[in-house]
């Protein structure tokens, strides 16, 4: 009766198993439910998001300037343009520096000067971006006097440079050895083989870095209250206080104005809009770009 | 992998006549071109280090009169008064503390939920879509964040969650008080939301680690799947978790905009969560472009200092923990 000599063995082991088995129920919902409660918000957030956005943005919105309070109507294109020109000055500075700092890790920084760079790259990566902000202050904007969208640039530059350095150092450190040793055996200088096979190799990836660096930075706002400043009017001068779109955004969004509120949607929404699109722009050119020459 | 040195290259190129040759018109020029190429790089690299150096050396330089006049009473005033140039930091730095732990308290258990069901619970097909979504957390600016918490959450606090919680839980003293919604409750669930995806991303990084026959020894025995990730898993990566833990309040400490467009921003130190707050990010974002004199820059700058010291100091040591899981010797090899 080989039933009745499982029952027993089965009666007093059942219980605690029952108990281990709800346990790993209850468990595996309560990871279910973390999982729920942290996508609603996401989903709240886009949701309303667009459903604010949209509603706000016309072709006013793109084209125009802020007006005054009380008056309906204005935009912020001058905050528009006003980004994208902080935006390429903080790549101009911190692009070349941060991808040569990469190049300088990966090829000879296989030492204790190395080693202090890269921690010191981390450290940066850490530092709150108003401290930034405070620094960008007392180099730039003490010295010429006033705001300007220079300060803004140095600011976002020094938050550009960590992320794309590490990113460019991991990128080429992926390169096989087998190909810079194929150029040495070419005759071709250390030189021209770090910026003509291998980087050119890792090319996607340092890319990738970049913009990554670009899109956290492009929805900064804290380092520019007090570099950039802002501004109600058009600039493209890099010596004079410059509108930037996330500072238009928090002045609107903390206004008592309905009618601000709405363009600080909008104004979120184009901001949201422009980074995932200069991302996704930027990757699938450089896709396309290295499988030509791959 | 260590880098390859010129001198083997040399030496490749001298076994043929033909590339010997050309080694030698080159070489003069190729040795010139590695020196500028090297030391253009190493110049690049300084400059990182060079930023930081400047960082430091700059706010101690410009907090240097607040310092002098306050000493180590600065960190201890209750008082912050631009107009009779009394300044203490202690109702600042009060606010930084209750609201990031107030968001590694709600933040932590979802956080560790969604990197425990990423890479041990669900389906293969579920993780890639679920880890985007998490990480597109990321990358919503700071400023949109805050504009959502005002337009959306601060109402719902106001209306439903506060007179619920000062029904349910008032006699704590935590939460008493107006149910105005602009609080450090509201500071601190938003700033939870954007921290979760720093902590989990870091915690699935280390639960990936773990070596698979630990699982499989588990469930050998007997275990069930949730005895299984308790003791094979969440043990063995505890330290790294622990790190993921740190570096989110790092960047919660540090958190500006979000927080400012919430919190209030009145100087006081209350028990209630429900009363408004205020930070070190904060109260440099909004009085830092308005300083009316020397003092009342040097002392907002000597908060910047306090931040930028307690960060770097949270995220060395979050790094570290992170290191000890990932890449070197197993937390807990006895384990």
């Amino acid at each position: 009766m080989p039933e009745n000599a499982k029952s027993p063995a089965l009666n007093t082991v059942a219980p605690i198993a029952l108990r281990r088995r709800i346990t790993d129920h209850v468990m595996t919902g309560v990871a279910v439910l973390m999982v729920v409660l942290v996508l609603v918000p996401l989903f709240a957030i886009f949701a309303y998001l667009v459903y604010r956005g949209v509603g706000s943005i016309n072709w006013a919105f793109l084209t125009q300037t802020p007006k005054p309070v009380g008056e309906a109507g204005g935009g912020m294109a001058n905050a528009i343009v006003g980004s994208a020109f902080i935006l390429a000055l903080a790549s101009v500075i911190g692009v070349p520096l941060g991808v040569g700092a990469g190049i300088y890790l990966a090829e000879y920084g296989r030492n204790r000067l190395g080693d202090v760079i890269r921690f010191t790259a981390d450290v940066l990566n850490g530092v709150p971006s108003i401290v930034i902000g405070i620094v960008a202050y007392s180099i730039v904007v003490l010295y010429q006097k006033h705001f300007s969208a220079l300060a803004g640039g140095v600011a976002l530059a020094i938050m550009m440079v960590p992320t794309i350095t590490r990113t460019t150092e991991e990128m080429l450190l992926l390169v096989p050895r087998a190909l810079r040793e194929a150029a040495y055996g070419l005759g071709i200088p250390r030189w021209r083989t770090t910026l003509s096979i291998t980087l050119r190799t890792a090319t996607s990836g340092v890319i990738t870095g970049i913009m990554l660096a670009f899109a956290r930075v492009a929805g900064e706002t804290a380092p520019l209250l007090f570099t950039a400043f802002g501004n109600q009017f058009w600039n493209l001068r890099a010596n004079q206080p410059t509108a930037a779109l996330p500072l238009q955004i928090f002045n609107y969004a903390i206004s008592p104005y309905d009618e601000w509120h709405k363009q600080a949607w909008a104004g979120a929404l184009v901001l949201i809009i422009l980074i995932v699109t200069a991302v996704a722009a930027v990757r699938f050119a450089v896709r396309r770009g290295t499988f030509g020459a791959a | 992998m260590p880098s390859p040195q010129p001198v083997e290259a040399k030496k490749v190129i001298g076994t043929s006549p033909v590339a010997k040759q050309a080694a030698q018109s080159l070489g003069a020029r190729g040795e010139t071109g590695d020196q500028i190429f090297k030391f253009a790089m190493l110049l690049c690299g300084l400059a990182v280090l060079g930023t930081l150096v400047l960082i430091v050396y700059q706010l101690v330089l410009r907090s240097g009169p607040s310092w002098h006049a306050f000493g180590f009473k600065f960190f201890a005033g209750r008082d912050w008064d631009p107009v009779n140039e009394q300044f203490g930091a202690l109702p600042f730095i009060y606010g930084t503390l209750v609201s990031s732990l107030l968001a590694l308290i709600i933040a932590v258990p979802l956080a560790i939920g969604v990197a425990v069901f990423t890479t041990e619970m669900c389906p293969k097909a579920l993780r890639g879509p679920l880890s985007f979504f998490v990480e597109l957390l990321a990358a919503i600016p700071s400023v949109v964040y805050g504009l959502w918490a005002i337009f959306v959450l601060v109402p719902i606090l106001s209306n439903y969650v506060q007179p619920f919680l000062s029904r349910t839980l008032g006699w704590t003293g935590f939460f008493t008080g107006p149910p105005y919604g602009i609080s450090m409750l509201a500071a601190g669930i938003i700033l939870a939301i954007m921290i979760v995806p720093i902590i989990s991303s870091i915690t699935r990084e280390v639960l990936m680690v773990v070596p698979q026959h630990q699982r499989e020894a588990a469930l050998a025995l007997g275990a069930t799947r949730w005895e299984m990730i308790r003791m094979g898993v969440l043990r063995n990566a505890r330290a790294g978790i622990m790190g993921g833990i740190i570096l989110g309040l790092g960047r919660a400490l540090g958190e500006t905009m979000a927080v400012t467009m919430v919190i209030g921003n009145r100087p006081e130190i209350a028990k209630s969560l429900f009363a408004p707050g205020y930070t070190m990010a904060s109260v440099l974002a909004n009085e830092f472009s308005e300083a009316t004199g020397d003092l009342n820059l040097a002392a907002l700058i000597e908060i910047g200092l306090a931040l930028f010291l307690v960060t770097i100091v949270v995220n060395a040591l979050a790094r570290l923990l992170v290191w000890t899981v990932t890449r070197g010797q197993p937390a807990r090899s006895n384990a």
